[in-house]
């Protein structure tokens, strides 16, 4: 009852306080209050359009290759299921009820963060969990689509993932607005749990609108041996999106990497930044970032500390601007012990010309040279996920891509 | 056929070939020596289309078409290919894919095409990425293996090849120019290569890449001129023997 007044006295203390990063938001612009709808009973009783607005930030209503899934629409958990043994997945306000769910509920996240994680703790809509059991093998991916339909909407969640001990663990979540939302917000706090030897692999996709304001909070932990993927894809225009999470490795050669793709659109502002911990021994870590500014704002933060000697740490930015726009990249290492292997790279520029000319040469147009190049340059190679998934967040790059490019 | 006619190149404010004049029939193949700065690789370039290298006058005609002012693409679907010294290393472009662009996406047995010049392995890596400076020459030879051009421009192909691969680039030079390698007696290569049409412009320093490929004419590029023209073989050796001086003198 204690941690129940702590929390709620930290959210009314930062109600009001700004992030540290991103233009700051007036949530009054913006109701809470959305339509309660009944649970759907499957996926077949999606509109057509929603299947289609879904499938774009890979999340599949057929639940082929599915180990299973989870659809908010707005405010409503619609959907929650799972197709396997040992994995958990339900609406986080049917998880509040149970005892467990306390050793994890704000347990990394801060409540007194900002005024976002504050409204995420007060005006709570839903959001998913979803848990692996020690040693099981969920190797189709779980899929979770937090889908805005209403407009001016706050979309409230917030996310627990937990792989348990010794099991392999993959989501992809789409995070996706409907054709006719002209603005909203989306506050997201997720919290994730890499236990003792588990494996997560986390995939968001974002597919807003251009007017969407998106602030996710997400911090997670990883145990002795465990490995956590954390990618992240957003290619469409938003109008402001500013996240930073962060990861601590606290065991024993835990290894995290972070992946992201971002595309800035004329009149969008990204502040997409990464940050992870490297606290035990022998742990590594490593953070990509490639970002296209196709005119729009794009700050890429990294951020890598480590106070053991042994560990190992890299960092790379690369930016390509095409069109105008503009690219601020900040790599940060932050040694603190003899013995740290950290580095950095980053480069911000346009495509080589070079380049260009040598596809020319074997028969390309200046066009197709360009978009080939493009394409290759948010081709990263993400080792440890399954072929299956890859190939699923290849497709959406490249629709994505081709939508936009 | 290819003709260069007064070929004037600038690279930035500096002139770099000072006219020019070169007829490659088809068929032939020929050797541009000439020492480090003659223009050799600018000359390539310009032909291959590269705009930095600006054309102020004179004329470039390929197939009976003016091509001076024509983009890089639209000369490489002419027929003209390149074998690059130093290209750039592409990201995110697998090897696979480039072979597949070469062969204008039409159907191509890549994993056979590139045993041949064993690449086999490197066809998953990106372009260029790490390759060693034999690797990429094997990787330059089989983007045109797979391009399949009527024109070819070599920028020394077997410079940084170790011994054990010279063989191997000589020969696959020697078949993308329908040149039987050596071994072969004359009327064996005429019989092999009944129709020859393919053209040659081939840069080298060694002169190993003679040893492999029978060439039809030698040209000595010397500040931005072609200086002397004649017997590959005989100009390598007057080369090696004397070095450029007295070769330009002899002729000159």
């Amino acid at each position: 009852m204690h941690d129940v007044d702590e929390k709620a006295r930290k959210a009314q203390e930062a109600k009001e306080k700004k992030a540290a990063y991103g233009r700051d938001i007036d949530l009054d612009t913006f109701c809470v209050e959305g339509e309660c709808l009944e649970p759907l009973p499957g996926l077949d009783q999606l509109s057509q359009e929603e299947r289609s607005i879904m499938l774009k930030a890979g999340v599949d209503a057929t639940e082929q290759d599915r180990s299973g899934s989870y659809i908010q629409k707005d405010t409503s958990a619609i959907y929650a299921t799972s197709l396997m043994d040992g994995l958990e997945v339900l609406p986080i306000k049917d998880a509040l009820k149970l005892d467990w769910i306390n050793e994890y509920y704000w347990k990394l996240a801060d409540v007194g963060q900002d005024k976002y994680t504050s409204r995420a703790y007060t005006d709570l809509h839903n959001g998913y969990v979803i848990r692996s059991l020690p040693g099981a093998r969920v190797t189709f991916p779980v899929q979770a689509c937090l889908y805005l339909h209403q407009d001016a909407l706050s979309q409230n969640v917030h996310n627990i993932i937990i792989a348990s001990e010794d099991s392999e663990l993959h989501v992809i979540t789409g995070c996706v607005s409907g054709s006719h939302v002209v603005k909203g917000l989306h506050v997201g706090v997720s919290e994730f749990f890499v236990k003792k030897n588990a494996k997560l692999s986390f995939t968001m996709i974002h597919h807003w609108a251009e007017g969407m304001l998106v602030r996710p909070r997400s911090v997670g932990v990883v145990e002795e041996g465990g490995l956590f993927l954390n990618n992240y894809v957003c290619m469409k225009p938003v109008k402001s999106l500013q996240m930073y999470p962060t990861t601590r490795l606290i065991g024993k050669g835990a290894v995290a990497r972070f992946y992201s793709l971002l595309v800035g659109h004329p009149g969008s502002e990204l502040d997409v930044g990464g940050r992870i911990l490297l606290n035990a021994p022998e742990t590594r870590a490593e953070i990509i970032a490639r970002a296209i500014s196709n005119g729009g704002t794009i700050i890429s933060r990294g951020h890598l500390a480590g106070d053991i000697p042994g560990i190992k740490a890299h960092l790379e930015c690369r930016g390509l601007i095409l069109n105008g726009g503009d690219i601020l990249a900040i790599p940060e290492l932050h040694g603190k012990a003899e013995g740290v292997d950290m580095s950095h790279e980053a480069a911000v520029g346009k495509i080589n010309q070079d380049e260009i000319l040598y596809l020319m040469s074997r028969g390309l147009s200046e066009d197709e040279a360009t978009a080939t190049i493009v394409r290759g340059f948010m081709s990263v190679d993400i080792p440890g996920l399954p072929p299956d998934l890859k190939n699923q967040i290849d497709a959406a790059v490249a629709q994505t891509n081709q939508e936009v490019m | 056929m290819l003709r260069i006619e007064g070929l004037q190149v600038r690279l930035g404010d500096r002139e770099i070939l000072k006219g020019v004049d070169l007829e490659i029939h088809e068929g032939e193949v020929h050797i541009l020596f000439g020492p480090n700065g003659s223009g050799k690789t600018s000359l390539l370039m310009t032909l291959m289309g590269y705009p930095q290298y600006r054309v102020t006058a004179g004329k470039i005609m390929f197939k009976g078409i003016d091509i001076t002012h024509m983009p890089v693409h639209e000369r490489a679907r002419l027929g003209m290919g390149m074998s690059y010294q130093r290209p750039p290393t592409i990201h995110g472009l697998k090897t696979r894919d480039m072979i597949s662009i070469c062969a204008g996406n039409g159907e191509q047995d890549v994993e056979a095409l590139a045993s041949q010049v064993n690449m086999a392995d490197f066809l998953n890596r990106d372009l260029n990425a790490g390759f060693s400076g034999g690797e990429i020459k094997r990787s330059e030879l089989l983007q045109l293996m797979a391009q399949n051009p009527d024109l070819l421009l070599f920028d020394e192909p077997e410079s940084g090849v170790d011994m054990e691969n010279i063989a191997l680039i000589g020969n696959t030079i020697a078949s993308l120019l329908e040149r039987s390698s050596t071994g072969l007696n004359d009327t064996c290569r005429k019989r092999s290569h009944p129709g020859r049409r393919k053209m040659g412009l081939i840069i080298t320093h060694t002169g190993y890449i003679l040893n492999y490929v029978p060439a039809d004419r030698g040209q000595v590029l010397f500040d931005g001129v072609i200086a002397c023209r004649g017997n590959p073989q005989e100009i390598f050796q007057t080369i090696s023997r004397s070095g450029y001086k007295e070769c330009i003198e002899c002729m000159m």
